[in-house]
């Protein structure tokens, strides 16, 4: 098993088993997001106090928590490179990276149009609405520092420690945010009690969520593919698939 | 090790002291950046005094920014930051050193022209105390992070606007509780608890961040 593991480390064979992966997860990603979409749209019953308008939770609650563990399995992936000097995971932190911030951008989209029916307000300082913009702030923040970086090596690296330290430094964020000021309903998915939703609702939810996360992996795997052949570009085998294409 | 520790110190405070223009032009942005408030918002002193814990710490986390994108430019570009680097002495110490110089030369600064920015603001006496206090506990947490961004944005284009872009960020939870606490002044309930957790944060700034100052360091030069 630990061979396979190292060996899926160099990024030529990991090309390979990207490739192979790729249309699994972009399929299931596809189905869950028709079945979860129905679920939404047709089988959900309209909510008590919410009325139509709670939809966009199936929605706004995957993009939200896959904007958050995005960024926890770029600090791991940043943290295994800076550990163990491997290439491909920092070429894995970067395929991450523009899916993330697209999440964390269409969570606070969604929790807009949410937030006008519900609060009255597009916008309110509220703590999870806030940690969730500078969560945003951070992955443009990352995305920006390796632009400016030529040398990949460099950028890597650096990427990398800016990863990491937003990973420490976000906890303490969503704390202050949140002795700050807080106005949005609380977690209504809890691991220690019943989930006060629908189970319905809440099965339409964990599809999306599914789907949402196939999705991010298809995505990032498609995006790691690019930078494997973009870094390895003066090699003989990505020169032969180059040709075998062209 | 302390020595050490204590010549990087004083090389930054001499040279500051030899570049006195850099240095007034951190001070004075940040005066005329506090100054621009009340043009903008009106002269009420009420509203002004609502306001100030949370412009003044703005202001101090802009004027950190703009003297940090030169915290270690110009010994890069004169070679004596490789010279230090290939010394015997920890890389951590250097990047400690530089940023309590950092703090010493602007931070201390700020500390000492907020109370007249503060009575400008027609803030209580009270609450320029704890701002006082406020931004004395802070600003090592604006130097010590913001030391994290100089030595990965090192001698990159653009790197002063990028600076601001990847630790303005990370400053949350200082500027939170930094105008929290004046703000907590302001409505009677006592600024300890604000207080407290911006001690706590700095501490752990302390710990951390000259570890990752080092290595980014490292990471930007080789």
């Amino acid at each position: 098993m630990s061979i396979a593991i190292f060996k899926y480390a160099a990024p030529m064979n990991f090309y390979g088993l990207a490739g192979r992966l790729i249309p699994w997860f972009a399929w299931s990603s596809g189905i869950l997001t028709a079945i979860g979409l129905y679920l939404a749209f047709f089988v959900a019953p309209t909510d008590f106090q919410q009325g139509e308008a709670y939809r966009v939770i199936f929605l706004h609650v995957p993009a939200a928590w896959m904007s958050m563990f995005i960024y926890m399995v770029m600090a791991f992936w940043s943290a295994v490179g800076l550990a163990w000097n491997t290439r491909l995971s920092f070429m894995m932190s970067r395929a991450l990276a523009p899916t993330g911030a697209v999440f964390a951008f269409l969570s606070l989209w969604t929790g807009a149009l949410w937030g006008k029916p519900m609060w009255g307000a597009w916008w309110v300082w509220d703590a999870r609405l806030t940690s969730s913009l500078i969560l945003f702030f951070l992955y443009v923040g990352i995305m920006s520092l390796w632009s400016a970086i030529d040398d990949p090596r460099r950028g890597d690296k650096a990427g990398a420690l800016l990863t990491l330290i937003g990973a420490i430094n976000v906890p303490i964020i969503y704390f202050s945010v949140k002795w700050w000021n807080t106005l949005h309903q609380g977690s209504t998915i809890n691991m220690t009690k019943a989930p006060s939703m629908a189970a319905i609702m809440l099965a339409g939810m964990l599809v999306m969520v599914f789907a949402a996360w196939f999705y991010a992996i298809a995505a990032s795997l498609v995006r790691v593919r690019g930078i494997i052949l973009e870094r390895e570009r003066q090699t003989e085998w990505v020169a032969e698939i180059l040709e075998g294409k062209a | 090790m302390l020595r050490f520790l204590i010549a990087v110190i004083r090389r930054d405070l001499r040279l500051a002291a030899r570049r006195k223009g850099d240095w007034m032009t951190s001070q004075f942005f940040f005066v005329m950046v506090v100054s621009m408030f009340p043009l903008g918002i009106g002269p009420d002193p009420v509203m002004l005094s609502k306001v100030a814990g949370g412009v003044l710490w703005v202001a101090a986390l802009l004027a950190s920014l703009l003297s940090l994108s030169r915290l270690f430019a110009d010994d890069h570009h004169d070679g004596s930051l490789e010279q230090m680097l290939l010394s015997p002495n920890p890389t951590v110490l250097l990047a400690l050193g530089k940023a309590l110089a950092h703090w010493l030369i602007y931070g201390i600064p700020l500390l000492l022209i907020a109370p007249v920015l503060g009575v400008q603001f027609s803030l209580p006496a009270d609450a320029i105390g704890v701002l006082m206090l406020s931004l004395l506990i802070g600003t090592p947490v604006l130097s010590l992070l913001g030391s994290v961004g100089a030595a990965l944005t090192l001698g990159l284009r653009g790197g002063g606007v990028l600076l601001t872009l990847l630790i303005l960020p990370l400053y949350v939870p200082a500027l939170i509780f930094g105008a929290g606490a004046v703000d907590a002044t302001l409505s009677g309930l006592g600024a300890e608890a604000n207080l407290s957790l911006l001690a706590a944060f700095m501490v752990m700034t302390l710990l951390v961040s000259p570890w990752v100052a080092a290595a980014a360091l490292k990471v930007s030069i080789e």
